[in-house]
Order: structure tokens, then C-alpha cells, then sequence
């Protein structure tokens, strides 16, 4: 009696440990098929082969700039004025919404570099050429909901919840600059 | 489906056989043409056969349009333009296909709006609503992406600025966004995918629609008294009563919808769309198809990007769960003079709502957007529960469809409120 009731219980939860060990394997096993079905979304080797280009910069005049091409996204590249990076250094930056010093969003004061998408939803702010809108804080302005950038590309009023993104880039020579 | 006894009579041997075997013929008589439908439906109750024309309508036309267009994005503008210009029919063809989504928006405008005047959501139409939010949702979907691939500036910056709300989620919003673009931009591979994706769309709403259809005849039509039927002469069957009906309005939208398609087959578009999509300029003003129109003006109403996306999915969502903010058992707003006054300011929302969407976010718009989205969910989520509760017994109801039909007045009957179906 007491034996066929031991075999019973050790039956059951080696049943038990079965059971839940080849549910366990087959979730795993589930979720191993069902990831390349996602993962194939994600950018594929040749969107990422474009990770890096290399810019002459040699033509942009003081007070110009150049919108270049760089993972599908535009990169705003200008050789500021003097004027520009006083007005950028004079800001109390305390009271923006993401505070940064000019200083820390360029590597040579002359040269502002940025991706030129709002931080809102994704468009081009306008602000690169001489005709442009450029938004109550002389920098950039993005039409579609209306942010206003500074000289230095912060975001100074509108929607926008950051600065415009600062890529990474190194100057190979002073008038070629590798950006990614 | 359905609670009626079937009364179908297989009149040859060959139909008989076939009837013991797979009773689709009995199916279709039950459903389809005996089906007990209650007298008094109004005109409002035809946008769902409209819907179903607009539905096939748009699955033949894509499926010939996409045997023309490239999902290239060095190909795809020129493609649509070969359409128009070389295919034969081509532009038949495109146009029906892309007013035939615009109209497909008024019609189930309509019908949610029917809904919502009647009280159709209430018990026990629950899960009916419910699958009908998640058809209107598919629908938006399959509008969107179908409005990226001939990838004109239009199309090109309202799938960035769309595809740019889920960036908005906190900590994986970038991943999401790269993934779903599949690039570090819309690009390529977004626009590839987007067709795919487009005609899978369409795939889950004929399920969705089997769904509603089943989840309809299940509990049976609503109607403008908003009364249970409760017994047989408060019905007609469905064949020919609201066959001839319904055929009857599918003929009126056909007429307005031949009429965009022969002659004014670009003014529900934009301009901005002939420019080819060009990443690198934004337009200065970029606005949705008119169908997305409110939803765009609320997101612009709220001065916070995650804030903004999250009221945007809101006002939807407040929809969705109409049948549990108002639990007033009188469904139709004929007696329910507040609600219906409160329901009137809603409409008027909407359309205004839509007119600010177009207007650039500046100055006053901005302001209106932002009393109008205030309206917008205050009277979801206060407004309809408070008179779910004060307006309870009101007006003097007729005591059956049949009496409303013939017009003798009586007390609130029983039966007459939303009670869950009787088996």
C-alpha cells in the first residue's frame, strides 16, 4: 500500500519534471525559430556598410554650409561665423531643455556638424541655405511642427525633446572630415 | 451563427448531398436571406454593405495595381506614373483604388458614428464593437502605408513623421524605429517591406470582417429604437427587405465615388505628392490624408512629443471603450435628449478637429486644437459616464419595434434596455 503510493508520488513528479522541462525546451525552442523571422527586419549588412563616409570640406565658406548624405540621413556640416559661435557661447544654458555648453557639441568652434533631423518626428528643419527660415534663434527651423534651433543647434522652443544629434566625426586632415 | 431555427429545404438530390456534407447553401439561406432582421433600420444601417463593396473593390484593384508597380525607391514614383500614363486602364485602375480608400473612410465614419447615435456598442454587442475598433484600426494601417508607396514628397515625410511617433517610447524607441524601417532612415528597405505589408493588411481585414459579420449574427442588428427584438413581427428577412436596401446606398456611393474617379481622380491628394520623394528637404507644410486628419491635430495639440503620441493612440482607445464608459441601458440617443446634445458637440469635434489638422500648428490652431482635445476626452471620460448614470429614465419609449413602426407610445417595456441576450 504505502510502496504503490511512493511509486505514485515519485511517478507524478518525475512526470511533473517532464512536463514542464519539455515545455520549457519547446518555448526556447519557439522562441529561437520566431527570432530570424524578426531580426531579419533590423538594417541588414548593407545599410550598415554605409556607416562611415568621408567629406571635403575645403569648398564651404565662412557663414555657408553643406547638407550631405550619411545613412540615408541628412548631416547639416557649417563653417560658422564668428558671430554665430559668440551668440552660441552667450546662452544661459541652465534654462534649456537639454542643457549642453557649445563647446561640447563641436570639436573646432568653426565647425557646427550635426544630423539635420528634428528630434521630434524625424524632419529636415530648414536653416541651411542663405533664403531659409531660421526660426526665432537665427539657427535652424523645422516646419513640420514648428521647433526653433540655436546657433549651436539646440532645441530653444517647440516640441522637440533634444538637441539635434551630434554624429561621431574626426577630422582626418583640416579639410576632410570622416563622418561615422 | 445565429439563434433562429433554420428552415432551409435542399429542393434537388444534388443539394441535399452536398447539404449533409458541407451546408453552405444552408448557411447563406439562414444568414443571408431568411436572416431575421428588425423592421425599422434606417438608412444609416446600410454603410455596412457599402463598406463590403468598398472592401472588394480595393482588394481587386491592388491586387492588379501591384502587378504594375515597382517597390523600388529609384522606381516606384516613375512606376505609379507608368501606371497612369502606360498601363491599359491604369489610371482607372489607380484611381479607384485611391478614392476608393477615401471613401471608404466616409463609410465607416458613418458607420462608427451610427454606432455610437444608437447605442450599438452597448450589451450585447460588446465584442462586436470591439472587433469593428480593430477593423478600423487595420484599415488605418493599410491606408498609411498603401499612401507611402508612390513615394512622393507626401508619402515620403508622412511615413517619417508616422513611422517617428514610436520613437517616442521610452529607452527602445530608436530600436523599434530602426527596425521597423529596417534602415537608419525611411529608405529602401522601408518601402519594400511597406508593400509587403500592404497587401497582408487587407488579408487580416477580410478575417476581421468574417468576424464582425459572425460576431453580428450572433446577436443581431441593432436598430434606431434600440430596442430588442422581441418576437417575429418585429423582423423582416434580410433578403430582399435590406438586400434591396443596402444595394440601394452601395448605388448612391458608387455614383459620388464614379464621379472622383472619372473627374476629379487627384483632389483628395495632395500636390506635394507629384514631387518625387527626396530625403533631404522636408515641404513646408506636411499634413495626412484627410481620414487621419483629427487624430494629426490632436497630436500637435499637446506640446510634449511622448505626450502628444500618447493622446493621439488615446482618443482611439477612449472609442474602443465606449460600451464600458456608458452603461446607460438605454442604447439609442432618440431618448436621451443630453446625451444626444453632448454627442452633437462631439461630431462637431471630429470635423473641426480635422479642419485645424490641416492648418499649419501656429497661433490660434494651435489653441482650438488644444480646447477641442480637451472636449474630445472630456466627454468619453466624463461626460458620457456622468449621463450614463442622471439619464436613466427620460423619455417615454415605444414598447416593441412593431409599435414604434406603428406608432402607439407606451412606458419603458421590459425588455426595451440593454439586457444581455436571452438564449
Amino acid at each position: 500500500m504505502t510502496a504503490t503510493i511512493d511509486d505514485h508520488q515519485e511517478g507524478s513528479t518525475r512526470r511533473n519534471f517532464l512536463y514542464i522541462g519539455t515545455g520549457a525546451f519547446a518555448a526556447v525552442g519557439v522562441g529561437c525559430v520566431i527570432w530570424p523571422f524578426v531580426d531579419q527586419m533590423n538594417p541588414d549588412a548593407s545599410q550598415k556598410a554605409l556607416a562611415s563616409i568621408e567629406v571635403d570640406i575645403s569648398s564651404i565658406k565662412k557663414g555657408g554650409a553643406i547638407t550631405v548624405l550619411w545613412r540615408g540621413k541628412p548631416v547639416f556640416i557649417r563653417h560658422r561665423a564668428q558671430a554665430e559661435i559668440d551668440e552660441a557661447n552667450k546662452v544661459d544654458i541652465t534654462g534649456l531643455r537639454d542643457p549642453q555648453k557649445d563647446a561640447d557639441r563641436v570639436k573646432k568652434a568653426e565647425w557646427l556638424i550635426m544630423v539635420g533631423i528634428c528630434t521630434h518626428l524625424g524632419c529636415v528643419p530648414g536653416g541651411q541655405k542663405s533664403g531659409d527660415v531660421k526660426g526665432d534663434y537665427n539657427g535652424w527651423f523645422c516646419p513640420c511642427h514648428g521647433s526653433h534651433y540655436d546657433t549651436s543647434g539646440r532645441i530653444r522652443k517647440g516640441p522637440a525633446p533634444r538637441n539635434l544629434d551630434v554624429p561621431e566625426y574626426t577630422f582626418l586632415t583640416d579639410t576632410l572630415v570622416k563622418i561615422g | 451563427m445565429g439563434h433562429h431555427e433554420s428552415n432551409y429545404e435542399p429542393k434537388w438530390g444534388i443539394a441535399k448531398w452536398f447539404d449533409e456534407r458541407l451546408p453552405v447553401a444552408r448557411m447563406v439561406s439562414d444568414q443571408f436571406i431568411v436572416f431575421p432582421t428588425p423592421r425599422n433600420l434606417n438608412y444609416w444601417w446600410t454603410m455596412g454593405m457599402v463598406l463590403f463593396f468598398f472592401l472588394i473593390i480595393q482588394l481587386i484593384t491592388g491586387i492588379i495595381l501591384t502587378m504594375h508597380y515597382i517597390p523600388h525607391e529609384d522606381m516606384a514614383f516613375n512606376s505609379v506614373e507608368h501606371i497612369m500614363r502606360d498601363v491599359n486602364w491604369g489610371w482607372l485602375l489607380r484611381n479607384m483604388h485611391a478614392n476608393g480608400a477615401s471613401f471608404f473612410f466616409i463609410a465607416v465614419y458613418i458607420h462608427i458614428l451610427r454606432g455610437i447615435y444608437y447605442g450599438s456598442y452597448k450589451a450585447p454587442r460588446e465584442v462586436l464593437w470591439i472587433v469593428g475598433i480593430i477593423i478600423y484600426i487595420l484599415m488605418m494601417a493599410a491606408a498609411f502605408m498603401g499612401y507611402v508607396l508612390p513615394w512622393g514628397q507626401m508619402s515620403f515625410w508622412g511615413a517619417t513623421v508616422i513611422t517617428n511617433l514610436f520613437s517616442a517610447i521610452p529607452l527602445v524607441g530608436d530600436f523599434i524605429t530602426h527596425w521597423f524601417w529596417g534602415a537608419y532612415a525611411v529608405s529602401q528597405p522601408t518601402l519594400n517591406r511597406f508593400l509587403s505589408l500592404h497587401y497582408l493588411v487587407p488579408m487580416l481585414l477580410v478575417a476581421f470582417v468574417f468576424i464582425h459579420i459572425w460576431a453580428l449574427h450572433v446577436v443581431g442588428s441593432n436598430n434606431p429604437e434600440g430596442l430588442s427584438v422581441k418576437s417575429s413581427d418585429d423582423t423582416l428577412p434580410f433578403h430582399p427587405y435590406f438586400t434591396m436596401k443596402d444595394s440601394f446606398m452601395a448605388i448612391v456611393f458608387l455614383t459620388i465615388y464614379a464621379f472622383f474617379v472619372f473627374y476629379m481622380g487627384n483632389y483628395m491628394g495632395h500636390p506635394d505628392n507629384f514631387i518625387r520623394a527626396n530625403p533631404v528637404v522636408t515641404p513646408a507644410h506636411i499634413v495626412p490624408e484627410w481620414y487621419f486628419l483629427p487624430f494629426y491635430a490632436v497630436l500637435r495639440a499637446i506640446p510634449d512629443k511622448l505626450g502628444g503620441v500618447v493622446a493621439m493612440f488615446g482618443s482611439i482607445m477612449v472609442v474602443a471603450a465606449l460600451p464600458w464608459l456608458d452603461r446607460n441601458p438605454i442604447r439609442s440617443l432618440r431618448y436621451r435628449p443630453w446625451a444626444r446634445f453632448f454627442f452633437i458637440g462631439f461630431v462637431a469635434t471630429a470635423v473641426l478637429l480635422g479642419f485645424l489638422g490641416a492648418k499649419p500648428a501656429e497661433g490660434w490652431y494651435v489653441h482650438a486644437s488644444r480646447v477641442l482635445t480637451a472636449y474630445w476626452f472630456i466627454y468619453f471620460l466624463v461626460i458620457v459616464p456622468m449621463l450614463s448614470k442622471m439619464e436613466t429614465k427620460n423619455r417615454r419609449m415605444p414598447g416593441s419595434i412593431t409599435d414604434s413602426v406603428l406608432g402607439s407610445h407606451g412606458a419603458i417595456p421590459e425588455g426595451a434596455t440593454s439586457a444581455p441576450a436571452k438564449q
